[in-house]
């Protein structure tokens, strides 16, 4: 039985994978970039089949609404859309090594006892994922769940205070390089 | 829908972005691949997060949501490293007139 | 009861005065050079108290016995650091701690212009280190690092001046030649080592000293644990190694080359103290040698010989200090043929008398040097007039070589010709008789030789100094000869030089009766015989026993000694009218002027054909070709250089390492270089400067990793 998850789960495989494929192959970049908003917004949609809706709010702010703009940017300013998205010289190799690795990561995906966890409590991971940003009080016997707030500024704020700088740095470093030399 | 093929999802993503980093010219070709690879990576960890971690996390940290909060930092470096590509490119560019990715080889020897 | 820091207080005050001149004063008070001196003195003052504080508490019967530390434990062996305060290591502080402060002071005087003067109170410091070190240790290890520490030093002094090429080199023979030796001590001590499991199985460590005497006394069981043909190599190993430091025959020749170090050097190190550490290791291991007769044998023929050969050589030598050289190299031989012989007790009893008066007359000759710019006798003459005090003390120390009633080397001389006449030791008594001849045909040669000397050196007029045999040297033609000087000033020297010769010249008169006394039971507060019973008591092992007084044997000696010195006055002290060619030993005697260092070169210049007389005749060269044997020191420098170096090693040994460097040695260099730089240019090829193709690489090897970890690795929850 196809549920309507699994009919959606498809479609979005589907156009995932065309939309990347198209991003790598097509010759003209613009409609790469384009490609690779599709692609995004695709991810954006599995987020929200695996009741992450949050993160997928956050996918389609950050990807499609910054980097595609930014890559848009990019290739205009560069002029580079009528030059076009060549291949290289490392078709074979390129192929050989993704084919090799996409079989491995397949074979390893398939073969490996991943030990889900039971079917009881998947209401409660789901609730606790939906609900990420505020985070579950009373969810059941086993406890709540904190929010990602809270994890954030909890938890992981060592991690989180030096993305933060990385951030920074990244600013900057941008700065620098983008600026032309004589000013 | 499963943990299964979730994962071969991505995996499928990953190989594509992959082919595309290393077999594309064009350094912003390139750079969107990347962009492919790290969405692909992303899939994985927040399929993870919902299909087998999370009871094991919460004992210790009483979250499940720690695969999305991996997911997040992941996207904000994927942002970091966007804007300092770019900028890379911009200096390229600036320098030789091209993003050709083959000619940049000047740290050779 | 001493402390065992006390104890090794002893070795440590030269130690830390050795870091302190060289990491302090050195580098940062140079200005000062005399500090360095002054440092040394204190710190060997401390340590002579502390010492003879040992001494006494040892003599009180005292339990000095501490455990060992151990360093490094090596299954059936460990290698300790540890204290063997045994009677014979008690005297050996004194005397080692005593000497090495007089000379000390006589070197503040004697090193006084020289601007090394601070390294040389350094290398003192490391030496008396070293060597209160060597006689300290419980280890057979632990002693041998102080043997090599002592021989280096040892080296580091004779090459003192190192912008002589002389000393130079003939710190060099030294070093090789002993080092030959020590092979022989080296190889005995890995014996022991291989043979562990025999010692370990009878409860005893094959390294510690005590334990490897015991190991060679009989079981209960029959046999030993060290015994038989085993034992005889490893005391002959040990006997090799003291030869090469005590110069006995055939590896005698560094020790008459050493004398291009310092003359204090010479006094302290190869007369005194650095060269009786073979004896001293003989003396050690003395319960071993006991069960071994055909070692014994040995020991007590190559002394005997050695005593006889050096004491011939002694006779012909020009250089005053090379005279004394090959005296202590007879005197050495004394002692080990008395260890040979079994007589223990006089063995070390001649080493403590020799340690006195030998270091007297190197100091006298250093004295005399200072004075007259040169070694060579040949050169010197009428020197009494002028060093009244040098001449006395000098006098003091030679009657005590010779060995005339009562200075100290009679008495302990007279105990080991004594130990050969009656031939009650172990060894055969035919060679014991052999022996006996041998060494009172030395005592001979030994009277000879030394009133040669005083009366070359002190006698008759003033020959010129260095200054006139620099003069001669340019004149024949001939390189100028090293360790001269033309600065002739015929004067006594300075007080600090003469007052330790004066308590080495009380010591040496009085030492030998005071720690011994013969005839009577007490001598003020010091037992009969105190010496030998003392001494003796250190064998735990074995026995040994000094013969009683011998009236026969002291006659004997008594008159062969005042027969060499007759012989010695009648051939060069005499004053006779030269018959041929107007050659005269003693020319008229000079004015009174002379006294005054000016008029004295003068005089010299004045007289050149009577100064040079000499020069060109020196009575035993009547001899002929046995002068020129004598001379040339029986040829054996020749032999080793000539034969041995040149030939064996040259030729065919270096000859033979030459070919392997050149072809296989290089040969595997040039391949790895090679190998390297064609394995470089490969991998270059690799670095192609394009990202993409790293990153295929890359992800190449990722991919190996997965596979490698799917067919070979656990899975994932498994």
């Amino acid at each position: 039985m196809l549920g309507a998850q699994d009919i959606v789960f498809w479609v979005l495989a589907v156009v995932s994978i065309v939309a990347a494929l198209g991003v790598v192959v097509v010759k003209d970049l613009f409609r790469s970039a384009l490609l690779l908003a599709v692609v995004f917004i695709a991810v954006a949609g599995f987020f929200v089949l695996l009741s992450a809706e949050f993160l997928a709010v956050v996918q389609v702010l950050i990807y499609v609404g910054a980097i595609s703009v930014l890559f848009i940017f990019a290739i205009m300013l560069t002029r580079n859309v009528r030059e076009g998205n060549l291949p290289n010289r490392l078709q074979i190799p390129a192929i050989s090594v993704s084919a090799l690795l996409l079989v491995g990561m397949i074979v390893a995906a398939v073969n490996t006892d991943w030990r889900p966890i039971p079917e009881a409590a998947t209401d409660l991971v789901e609730s606790a994922q939906t609900q990420a940003v505020s985070g579950v009080a009373e969810a059941g016997n086993d406890g709540g769940s904190t929010g990602i707030a809270e994890l954030l500024i909890g938890e992981f704020v060592l991690p989180f205070e030096a993305v933060s700088l990385l951030l920074l740095a990244a600013l900057i470093g941008g700065l620098a390089l983008a600026r032309s030399r004589g000013t | 829908m499963s943990l299964e093929s979730m994962l071969i999802v991505a995996a499928i993503l990953f190989a594509i972005g992959l082919y595309g980093a290393l077999a594309r010219s064009n350094v912003i070709a390139v750079l969107m691949s990347i962009e492919i690879m790290f969405n692909a990576v992303n899939l994985t960890v927040v399929a993870f997060a919902r299909y087998v971690a999370p009871l094991a996390l919460r004992e210790e940290i009483g979250s499940v949501l720690t695969g999305q909060v991996f997911a997040i930092f992941v996207i904000t470096v994927a942002a970091a490293e966007i804007a300092l590509g770019l900028g890379i490119v911009f200096a390229m560019y600036r320098n030789t007139e091209s993003v050709t990715l083959t000619e940049a080889s000047q740290l050779r020897h | 009861m001493v402390a065992e820091s006390l104890a090794w207080a002893i070795f440590l005050m030269p130690l830390l005065s050795f870091l302190l001149i060289s990491l302090v004063i050195r580098p940062f008070l140079n200005r000062i050079p005399q500090l360095s001196g002054y440092l040394l003195i204190a710190a060997l003052v401390v340590a002579l108290v502390l010492s003879v504080l040992v001494l006494v508490r040892s003599n009180e019967g005292a339990d000095l016995a501490f455990p060992a530390h151990t360093w490094l434990d090596l299954g059936d062996a460990a290698i300790q650091i540890g204290l063997l305060l045994d009677p014979v290591t008690c005297i050996m502080v004194v005397v080692v701690t005593g000497v090495s402060l007089l000379v000390q002071i006589y070197s503040l005087g004697y090193m006084k212009d020289d601007p090394g003067i601070s390294r040389y109170f350094a290398y003192m410091s490391l030496f008396t280190a070293s060597m209160l070190g060597l006689v300290l240790s419980a280890n057979i290890v632990q002693l041998y690092a102080f043997w090599e520490l002592v021989g280096l030093s040892s080296y580091l002094l004779i090459g003192f001046w190192h912008d002589r090429p002389s000393a130079a080199a003939a710190a060099k023979k030294a070093f090789i030649i002993t080092r030959i030796g020590d092979v022989g001590f080296l190889l005995a001590i890995i014996y022991l080592f291989y043979h562990g499991p025999q010692f370990a199985a009878q409860g005893l460590n094959p390294l510690h000293i005590p334990d490897i005497w015991q190991a060679a006394q009989p079981l209960a069981t029959g046999g030993a644990v060290l015994g038989g043909t085993a034992l005889t190599l490893v005391c002959l190993g040990i006997f090799a190694g003291a030869a090469g430091k005590s110069g006995q025959f055939p590896l005698h020749s560094w020790l008459p080359d050493a004398m291009e170090g310092p003359t204090p050097v010479s006094a302290l190190i190869h007369a005194a103290t650095m060269v009786a550490a073979g004896v001293f290791l003989v003396a050690r291991f003395f319960p071993l040698f006991q069960e071994a007769r055909d070692a014994m044998m040995v020991v007590a023929l190559v002394g005997g010989f050695t005593a006889f050969a050096a004491a011939t050589l002694g006779l012909v030598m020009d250089d005053i200090k090379r005279v004394m050289a090959y005296s202590t190299i007879s005197q050495l031989g004394y002692m080990m043929a008395a260890l040979g012989l079994g007589a223990f007790g006089p063995a070390l009893f001649h080493l403590f008398t020799h340690a006195f008066f030998k270091a007297l007359l190197f100091l006298g000759a250093g004295s005399v040097n200072h004075a007259a710019g040169t070694f060579n006798m040949r050169y010197m003459g009428g020197l009494r007039r002028q060093m009244p005090w040098t001449y006395a003390l000098l006098l003091v120390g030679g009657l005590s070589l010779v060995g005339i009633v009562p200075l100290a080397g009679f008495w302990s001389k007279d105990e080991i010709i004594t130990a050969a006449w009656l031939g009650e030791g172990p060894v055969d008594p035919r060679v014991a008789l052999a022996v006996f001849v041998l060494l009172v045909a030395a005592a001979l040669l030994t009277a000879f030789y030394t009133f040669r000397m005083i009366f070359l050196t002190f006698h008759g007029d003033f020959r010129g100094g260095g200054a006139r045999e620099l003069q001669d040297a340019e004149a024949e033609g001939i390189p100028a000869p090293t360790a001269v000087t033309d600065e002739v000033h015929l004067a006594e020297s300075p007080r600090v030089m003469v007052a330790p010769m004066l308590v080495l010249a009380i010591a040496a008169a009085l030492a030998g009766y005071l720690a011994n006394p013969q005839w009577v039971k007490e001598l003020l507060g010091i037992p009969g015989h105190w010496f030998s019973y003392y001494v003796e008591s250190a064998l735990t092992y074995g026995h040994a026993e000094t013969a009683p007084f011998n009236w026969p044997v002291a006659v004997i000696s008594t008159v062969v000694a005042l027969a060499g010195i007759g012989l010695a006055w009648l051939v060069y002290a005499q004053r006779r009218p030269s018959a041929d060619t107007g050659e005269v030993l003693e020319t008229a005697r000079s004015p009174e002027t002379d006294e005054t260092q000016g008029s004295a070169d003068e005089t010299a210049h004045g007289h050149e054909h009577a100064a040079l007389a000499p020069l060109r005749s020196e009575p035993l060269a009547k001899a002929g070709p046995v002068h020129t044997l004598l001379y040339r020191k029986y040829f054996i420098d020749e032999l080793y250089e000539g034969l041995v170096v040149k030939h064996v090693f040259y030729r065919y040994f270096a000859g033979l390492t030459d070919w392997l460097d050149r072809n296989l040695v290089d040969g595997i260099v040039d391949l790895s270089a090679w190998l390297t730089r064609q394995i470089g240019r490969l991998v270059a090829q690799l670095q192609t400067g394009q990202v993409q193709f790293y990153g295929a690489v890359i992800v190449m090897g990722a991919v190996l990793i997965l596979v490698g970890y799917l067919a070979f690795g656990a899975g994932i929850g498994e």
